[in-house]
Protein backbone atom coordinates (compact mmCIF):
# COMPACT_ATOMS: atom_id res chain seq x y z
CA UNK A 1 0.00 0.00 0.00
CA UNK A 2 1.50 3.69 -1.06
CA UNK A 3 1.86 5.39 1.76
CA UNK A 4 3.57 9.44 2.12
CA UNK A 5 6.02 9.52 4.62
CA UNK A 6 8.46 12.77 4.89
CA UNK A 7 11.93 12.29 6.18
CA UNK A 8 13.86 14.96 7.64
CA UNK A 9 18.13 13.79 8.37
CA UNK A 10 20.22 16.10 9.76
CA UNK A 11 23.90 15.37 8.34
CA UNK A 12 26.91 16.65 10.53
CA UNK A 13 28.26 19.67 9.38
CA UNK A 14 31.73 18.08 9.06
CA UNK A 15 30.03 16.86 5.64
CA UNK A 16 30.79 18.54 2.65
CA UNK A 17 28.25 18.84 -0.02
CA UNK A 18 29.18 16.04 -2.31
CA UNK A 19 28.92 13.65 0.90
CA UNK A 20 25.47 15.45 1.25
CA UNK A 21 24.28 14.64 -2.42
CA UNK A 22 25.88 11.29 -1.82
CA UNK A 23 23.36 10.47 0.83
CA UNK A 24 20.45 11.67 -1.00
CA UNK A 25 21.20 9.26 -4.01
CA UNK A 26 21.92 6.29 -1.37
CA UNK A 27 18.56 7.20 -0.13
CA UNK A 28 17.18 7.78 -3.70
CA UNK A 29 18.94 4.45 -4.30
CA UNK A 30 16.65 2.67 -1.68
CA UNK A 31 13.28 3.97 -2.73
CA UNK A 32 13.93 2.70 -6.40
CA UNK A 33 14.83 -0.38 -5.49
CA UNK A 34 11.75 -1.12 -3.26
CA UNK A 35 9.70 0.23 -5.67
CA UNK A 36 8.78 3.67 -4.13
CA UNK A 37 9.33 7.46 -5.36
CA UNK A 38 10.64 10.94 -4.07
CA UNK A 39 8.11 13.34 -4.69
CA UNK A 40 9.85 16.51 -3.22
CA UNK A 41 13.71 16.73 -1.94
CA UNK A 42 14.50 19.88 0.11
CA UNK A 43 17.79 20.89 1.67
CA UNK A 44 17.38 23.81 4.41
CA UNK A 45 21.29 24.31 4.57
CA UNK A 46 22.97 24.75 7.76
CA UNK A 47 20.98 25.44 10.24
CA UNK A 48 22.03 25.53 14.06
CA UNK A 49 20.74 23.40 16.80
CA UNK A 50 18.61 23.87 19.31
CA UNK A 51 20.85 21.81 21.91
CA UNK A 52 24.39 20.00 21.15
CA UNK A 53 23.95 16.62 19.66
CA UNK A 54 27.21 14.61 20.45
CA UNK A 55 29.73 17.68 19.95
CA UNK A 56 28.04 19.14 17.20
CA UNK A 57 26.33 22.78 16.89
CA UNK A 58 24.39 22.91 13.83
CA UNK A 59 23.72 20.49 10.63
CA UNK A 60 22.65 20.43 7.63
CA UNK A 61 19.13 20.02 7.41
CA UNK A 62 17.43 17.77 4.33
CA UNK A 63 13.91 16.89 3.66
CA UNK A 64 12.74 14.26 1.69
CA UNK A 65 9.16 13.48 0.84
CA UNK A 66 8.68 9.60 -0.54
CA UNK A 67 5.87 8.09 -1.41
CA UNK A 68 6.32 4.31 -0.62
CA UNK A 69 5.11 1.21 1.69
CA UNK A 70 6.26 0.93 5.59
CA UNK A 71 8.89 -2.02 4.45
CA UNK A 72 10.65 1.13 2.69
CA UNK A 73 10.42 3.25 5.27
CA UNK A 74 12.05 0.48 7.50
CA UNK A 75 14.87 0.23 5.27
CA UNK A 76 15.73 3.41 5.48
CA UNK A 77 15.50 3.68 9.19
CA UNK A 78 17.83 1.17 9.41
CA UNK A 79 20.30 2.56 6.95
CA UNK A 80 20.72 6.01 8.11
CA UNK A 81 21.19 4.63 12.08
CA UNK A 82 24.09 3.07 10.68
CA UNK A 83 25.25 6.38 8.85
CA UNK A 84 27.83 7.99 10.94
CA UNK A 85 27.33 10.76 9.29
CA UNK A 86 23.58 11.61 10.09
CA UNK A 87 23.62 12.90 13.49
CA UNK A 88 19.42 12.62 13.75
CA UNK A 89 16.52 11.45 11.55
CA UNK A 90 12.95 11.55 12.03
CA UNK A 91 10.26 9.96 9.86
CA UNK A 92 6.77 11.06 9.75
CA UNK A 93 3.81 9.63 7.80
CA UNK A 94 1.55 12.35 6.43
CA UNK A 95 -1.03 11.45 3.96
CA UNK A 96 -3.48 11.15 6.77
CA UNK A 97 -2.76 14.31 7.98
CA UNK A 98 -3.34 15.95 4.86
CA UNK A 99 -6.31 14.49 4.18
CA UNK A 100 -8.05 15.51 6.97
CA UNK A 101 -6.19 19.15 6.48
CA UNK A 102 -7.89 19.63 3.07
CA UNK A 103 -11.24 18.03 3.78
CA UNK A 104 -11.05 20.92 7.10
CA UNK A 105 -10.40 23.63 4.71
CA UNK A 106 -12.72 22.47 1.32
CA UNK A 107 -15.28 22.49 4.20
CA UNK A 108 -14.41 25.84 5.71
CA UNK A 109 -14.69 27.62 1.67
CA UNK A 110 -17.85 25.53 0.95
CA UNK A 111 -19.27 26.90 4.32
CA UNK A 112 -18.32 30.54 3.92
CA UNK A 113 -19.41 30.52 -0.04
CA UNK A 114 -22.41 29.73 1.14
CA UNK A 115 -23.64 31.74 3.64
CA UNK A 116 -22.40 34.70 1.12
CA UNK A 117 -24.84 33.42 -1.04
CA UNK A 118 -27.27 34.08 1.22
CA UNK A 119 -26.23 36.95 2.50
CA UNK A 120 -26.93 38.24 -1.58
CA UNK A 121 -23.00 38.62 -2.08
CA UNK A 122 -20.96 36.69 -5.04
CA UNK A 123 -19.88 33.34 -3.42
CA UNK A 124 -15.68 34.78 -3.56
CA UNK A 125 -14.54 37.64 -1.57
CA UNK A 126 -13.50 40.55 -3.85
CA UNK A 127 -10.48 42.56 -3.67
CA UNK A 128 -10.51 44.96 -1.18
CA UNK A 129 -12.50 43.36 0.86
CA UNK A 130 -12.25 42.36 4.31
CA UNK A 131 -10.65 43.18 7.08
CA UNK A 132 -7.87 45.95 6.73
CA UNK A 133 -3.84 44.46 7.16
CA UNK A 134 -4.75 41.25 6.89
CA UNK A 135 -1.30 39.88 6.15
CA UNK A 136 -0.43 37.83 3.18
CA UNK A 137 0.20 34.44 3.67
CA UNK A 138 4.28 34.54 4.16
CA UNK A 139 3.75 31.83 6.64
CA UNK A 140 6.71 30.08 4.61
CA UNK A 141 9.81 32.43 5.21
CA UNK A 142 10.27 30.40 8.30
CA UNK A 143 14.00 29.67 7.27
CA UNK A 144 15.12 32.99 6.71
CA UNK A 145 16.53 34.61 9.55
CA UNK A 146 17.11 38.04 8.48
CA UNK A 147 13.27 38.59 8.02
CA UNK A 148 13.13 40.87 11.26
CA UNK A 149 15.39 43.43 10.07
CA UNK A 150 14.29 43.71 6.69
CA UNK A 151 10.43 44.52 8.04
CA UNK B 1 -22.16 39.52 45.12
CA UNK B 2 -18.46 39.48 44.27
CA UNK B 3 -17.28 40.23 48.10
CA UNK B 4 -16.15 36.36 48.29
CA UNK B 5 -12.52 35.63 47.68
CA UNK B 6 -13.67 34.51 44.00
CA UNK B 7 -11.19 34.71 41.17
CA UNK B 8 -13.52 36.19 39.53
CA UNK B 9 -13.95 32.65 37.03
CA UNK B 10 -16.17 34.72 34.19
CA UNK B 11 -13.13 37.07 33.55
CA UNK B 12 -14.17 40.45 31.95
CA UNK B 13 -18.03 40.09 32.71
CA UNK B 14 -18.30 43.57 33.68
CA UNK B 15 -20.58 44.64 36.50
CA UNK B 16 -18.02 44.49 39.85
CA UNK B 17 -17.07 47.70 39.37
CA UNK B 18 -19.37 49.58 42.17
CA UNK B 19 -18.60 46.35 44.59
CA UNK B 20 -15.02 47.14 43.85
CA UNK B 21 -15.20 50.53 45.08
CA UNK B 22 -16.68 50.13 48.22
CA UNK B 23 -14.43 47.14 49.23
CA UNK B 24 -11.20 48.14 47.59
CA UNK B 25 -9.50 49.21 51.24
CA UNK B 26 -9.54 45.58 52.47
CA UNK B 27 -9.83 43.56 49.39
CA UNK B 28 -7.15 43.61 46.86
CA UNK B 29 -7.50 45.17 43.99
CA UNK B 30 -8.59 42.47 40.74
CA UNK B 31 -8.06 43.52 37.40
CA UNK B 32 -11.77 44.43 36.63
CA UNK B 33 -10.82 43.51 32.86
CA UNK B 34 -9.70 40.35 31.57
CA UNK B 35 -9.23 40.17 28.33
CA UNK B 36 -10.47 36.64 26.89
CA UNK B 37 -8.24 34.01 25.37
CA UNK B 38 -8.98 32.45 21.92
CA UNK B 39 -7.38 29.76 20.51
CA UNK B 40 -4.56 31.23 18.21
CA UNK B 41 -5.10 28.24 15.60
CA UNK B 42 -8.84 28.64 15.42
CA UNK B 43 -8.82 32.23 15.06
CA UNK B 44 -6.00 32.29 12.21
CA UNK B 45 -7.62 28.91 10.75
CA UNK B 46 -4.42 27.33 10.73
CA UNK B 47 -5.14 23.55 10.15
CA UNK B 48 -1.78 22.25 10.33
CA UNK B 49 0.28 22.31 12.68
CA UNK B 50 3.50 21.53 11.28
CA UNK B 51 6.50 20.55 13.01
CA UNK B 52 8.92 22.18 10.40
CA UNK B 53 6.98 25.46 11.26
CA UNK B 54 9.70 26.75 14.06
CA UNK B 55 8.34 30.46 13.72
CA UNK B 56 4.68 28.99 14.18
CA UNK B 57 6.21 27.25 17.23
CA UNK B 58 8.07 29.12 19.11
CA UNK B 59 5.84 31.47 21.04
CA UNK B 60 4.60 28.52 22.72
CA UNK B 61 7.65 27.08 23.67
CA UNK B 62 8.67 30.20 26.23
CA UNK B 63 11.81 30.37 28.59
CA UNK B 64 12.35 27.32 30.08
CA UNK B 65 11.42 25.40 26.52
CA UNK B 66 8.22 24.02 28.23
CA UNK B 67 4.98 24.04 26.38
CA UNK B 68 2.86 26.33 27.20
CA UNK B 69 0.11 25.40 28.86
CA UNK B 70 -3.38 26.15 27.64
CA UNK B 71 -4.93 28.01 30.22
CA UNK B 72 -2.57 30.52 29.51
CA UNK B 73 -2.18 30.73 26.10
CA UNK B 74 -6.19 29.65 25.19
CA UNK B 75 -5.48 27.41 22.98
CA UNK B 76 -8.21 24.80 22.13
CA UNK B 77 -8.12 21.32 23.37
CA UNK B 78 -7.70 19.62 19.96
CA UNK B 79 -4.67 22.13 18.66
CA UNK B 80 -3.23 21.87 21.80
CA UNK B 81 -2.62 18.49 21.42
CA UNK B 82 -1.71 18.86 17.54
CA UNK B 83 0.57 21.65 19.02
CA UNK B 84 2.22 19.20 21.42
CA UNK B 85 3.25 16.10 19.15
CA UNK B 86 4.49 18.85 16.68
CA UNK B 87 6.75 20.35 19.64
CA UNK B 88 8.08 17.10 20.32
CA UNK B 89 8.96 16.39 16.96
CA UNK B 90 10.47 19.34 16.27
CA UNK B 91 12.78 18.75 19.63
CA UNK B 92 13.68 15.30 18.42
CA UNK B 93 15.40 17.13 15.45
CA UNK B 94 16.94 20.03 17.15
CA UNK B 95 14.79 22.49 16.09
CA UNK B 96 13.28 23.65 19.80
CA UNK B 97 15.37 22.61 23.17
CA UNK B 98 14.19 20.49 25.34
CA UNK B 99 15.36 23.01 27.72
CA UNK B 100 18.18 25.37 28.66
CA UNK B 101 20.65 25.48 30.23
Amino acid sequence: MKRTYELVYVVSPDANDEQVADLHTQVDAIVQRMGGQIEKTDNWGRRKLAYEIGRHKEGTYVLEVIKGDGDLMKEIDRRLRVTDLVIRHLTVRVDEEQAVVERTKGKRTENSRRRRLARGLPADRQPGEGQRGEPDDDRDDRFDLGAEEIR
Amino acid sequence: MNGRKSFGGGGGRGKTSSSSQQQGKDQQRRPMFRRRKVCKFCSDKIDDINYKDVKLLMPFVPERAKVLPRRISGTCAPHQRKLRTAIMRARQLALIPYTTE
